[in-house]
């Protein structure tokens, strides 16, 4: 037995503050948001210089609008990459999502009410969903490749089942609001005081229950400092968007889901065994973790906001044709998960990374057109900072490999 | 609850243990036991039947026939989870951490503490876990909320014994705990292993490394090519003879663990 003549050295033990434990994460291969708000600032100010009406309340709403498709699929993209896996088929499912509200709401006397038509649409593709997550949960196909059949079959059913029409228009005034409803002054300072409160209330509890049980709050400071930032943000959307067409709808859409999910993901045990499938799968089946039932969920939480996001896109245009689900959506969305820190090799990343990747995407893509650049410049440089991101994931992946050992 | 190992009854006793893959017979009639507070060092070359015979008491192997006795009563370990709720944690050698998720979420993974909505509670994880690291004297971890990716190769071996002993585990089995690590890490983990024995715990200690052995041992079972060879009261043998043993084996003076002790060559 060691006696205290052989004593062990203790290892330098990084000081309990907030520069300490942001130097550790950082040396763990852990940023968090930090790089991708940078360049949004950095890409807003460019635009603000270059584009006359770049930064005006009316090209706020459309930035949001614009984004609000991606958006929700990108939300889905992040649990699937935490798990480690990718979903190629989001934007085919999203696709059909659009011609099963748009079949069933159409005029001829067998409509369904809109939200009923919704419903449908999403639960249709929760089930898709969990069709290709069964592939990979049970049987062990590799996602990519169930996924990607997932996109030919997909998008093969969209155009099998519209080729008759070709177009089909949305008719339905609850389906088409989803993508072009605005609240009133009055609503949209209501929705975001409620928005504010749920917040709120969440950060007070974390305060309380910290405190009945003994346990430090760590850095209460920066969680006060972010409470704030968060309200002002909130406060600035509103009026920004009261001084255009009001509160967009999607906007609420896009911040419930983002609540929603980042509860699932950080407070739930699911959540954490999301994450815990995705940093060390054998580790989390010996843990007792059901992995096969993670990542089927997981890939019906893909369809389901695949399903969601999908009604948005076909509202916005009022319609869905043979093109429904292709173009860059799948391509923005996964963009929009990775350029805002979720990494693609798992275990790391949140929930509003896809909001803060998406509007870097939505961003550069208005700005560049309030230049009149073309869409071929939008894509080099939405490709030029997909590959800076996923570089810089990369390092971290080694840097955290690396770390203490 | 410093009793010496001779004078309490046996935590866990194997009586007769054979298993066999096919025509290989891995383990044939082997007798192994362990007491509390006792460290059981269990030695052997490669494919001598260690890892077998730890597999059979953690449930992912089924003897082919032999007894098993926990606490005096024999039982089946069918699984993971029956030997996790007789109380029996294994710590394997490659750790099973996720290096994702910091200490608290590491100690809890699986069995998180969550209230009827499975909201996690993390407060509570991280309270027991504190209290558990205090209690093994584990200091060397700045935060119990830094990431296990950042810890290093001793911190980490400490995090998984400290899990396995957080669940009220009356018996740890280690697996090569120090095969990846530096002399002072090892030194720490050791350290660990010696308190866990203090508390009362039974503690079985495979390794290769007989001066880890040596240093934290009370008993040293020696298994060749699937049988007993030999087992000592460490404070009785040298390094020396325990090496013959595993090399070259010793005959086995009696069958039967208790008076196998054998004589001073």
């Amino acid at each position: 037995m060691s006696t205290d003549a052989t004593a062990v050295q203790p290892e330098p033990a990084l000081p309990e503050s907030f520069v300490g434990r942001t130097l550790d994460n950082i040396r763990g291969g852990t940023l968090g948001s930090w790089p991708v708000l940078i360049g949004l600032a950095v890409i807003v100010i460019f635009f603000s210089f270059k584009a006359e009406n770049f930064l005006s309340p009316g090209n706020f709403s459309n930035i949001i609008t614009q984004m609000a498709g991606t958006t929700l699929l990108a939300y889905g993209v992040v649990f699937v990459l935490l798990i480690g896996e990718i979903d190629l088929s989001i934007s085919y499912i999203s696709g059909i999502a659009g011609v099963v509200v748009a079949k069933l709401t159409v005029p001829d006397g067998n409509e369904v009410a809109g939200i009923v038509a919704i419903l449908l649409a999403v639960a249709v593709c929760a089930l898709i969903g969990a069709f290709q997550g069964s592939f990979v949960a049970f049987i062990g196909v590799p996602a990519f490749v169930v996924t990607l059949a997932g996109y030919q079959i997909w998008q093969g059913v969209i155009q099998k089942s519209i080729e008759a029409e070709g177009v089909i228009v949305i008719q339905d005034n609850t389906v088409n609001n989803t993508a072009n409803y605005f609240f009133s002054e009055k609503a949209g300072w209501i929705l975001a005081a409620v928005v504010l409160g749920i917040y709120i209330a969440s950060v007070v509890g974390t305060f309380v229950s910290h405190r009945r049980h003994g346990v430090a709050v760590r850095d209460p400071w920066l969680l006060v400092a972010k409470a704030i930032a968060v309200v002002a943000a909130t406060v600035f959307v509103v009026v920004v968007s009261n001084r255009d067409r009001g509160v967009p709808f999607v906007l609420l859409l896009m911040i419930a889901s983002l609540l929603v999910l980042t509860f699932v993901a950080k407070r739930t045990t699911f959540g954490r065994h999301v994450y815990a499938v995705g940093g060390n799968a054998e580790a989390a089946r010996r843990a007792g973790i059901n992995v096969a039932r993670v990542r089927l969920i997981v890939f019906m939480i893909s369809g389901v906001m695949a399903g969601i996001g999908g009604v948005v896109l076909a509202a916005r245009l009022n319609s869905v044709d043979l093109n429904a689900g292709g173009g860059t959506l799948l391509i923005d969305a996964i963009a929009a998960a990775v350029i805002g820190g979720t990494s693609l090799f798992g275990g790391r990343g949140e929930v509003k990374d896809a909001l803060f990747g998406a509007l870097v995407i939505a961003t550069i893509a208005n700005g560049l057109n309030t230049l009149n650049l073309t869409q071929g410049v939008i894509f080099i440089t939405t490709g030029c900072i997909l590959l800076f991101a996923v570089t810089l994931d990369t390092v971290l992946r080694r840097r955290q490999r690396k770390a203490g050992r | 609850m410093t009793t010496t190992a001779e004078a309490t009854t046996p935590l866990l006793q194997l009586h007769g243990i054979s298993k066999s893959f096919g025509s290989v017979q891995a383990l044939s009639e082997v007798e192994f036991e362990v007491c509390p507070g006792e460290v059981m060092a269990l030695v052997g070359d490669n494919g001598a039947g260690k890892s077998t015979l730890i597999k059979c008491v953690a449930g992912t192997h089924t003897p082919d026939s032999g007894q098993v006795l926990f606490d005096g009563n024999e039982v089946h370990i069918h699984g993971p989870k029956d030997a996790a709720k007789l109380g029996i944690e294994v710590v394997y050698q490659d750790l099973a951490l996720c290096d994702n998720l910091d200490v608290v979420q590491n100690m809890y993974l699986g069995r998180e503490a969550r209230d009827w909505l499975h909201r996690l509670k993390e407060p509570v994880m991280e309270a027991k876990t504190a209290e558990t690291m205090k209690s093994l004297a584990v200091t060397t971890i700045g935060s119990i909320r830094q990431p296990v990716a950042t810890l290093s190769g001793g911190q980490r071996q400490s995090v998984a014994v400290a899990r396995a002993v957080m669940w009220n585990s009356r018996l740890v089995i280690l697996d090569e705990p120090t095969a990846a690590l530096g002399v002072a890490q090892t030194e720490q983990v050791l350290e660990l292993v010696a308190r866990l024995a203090e508390q009362g715990l039974a503690v079985v200690l495979i390794s290769h490394n007989l001066h880890d052995i040596f240093e934290v041992a009370d008993r040293i079972t020696v298994l060749r090519l699937g049988r007993n060879v030999a087992l000592y009261e460490r404070k009785q043998t040298t390094q020396q003879e325990v090496v013959q043993a595993i090399t070259a084996g010793v005959p086995t003076k009696v069958a039967g663990i208790a008076s196998t002790n054998p004589e001073p060559a």
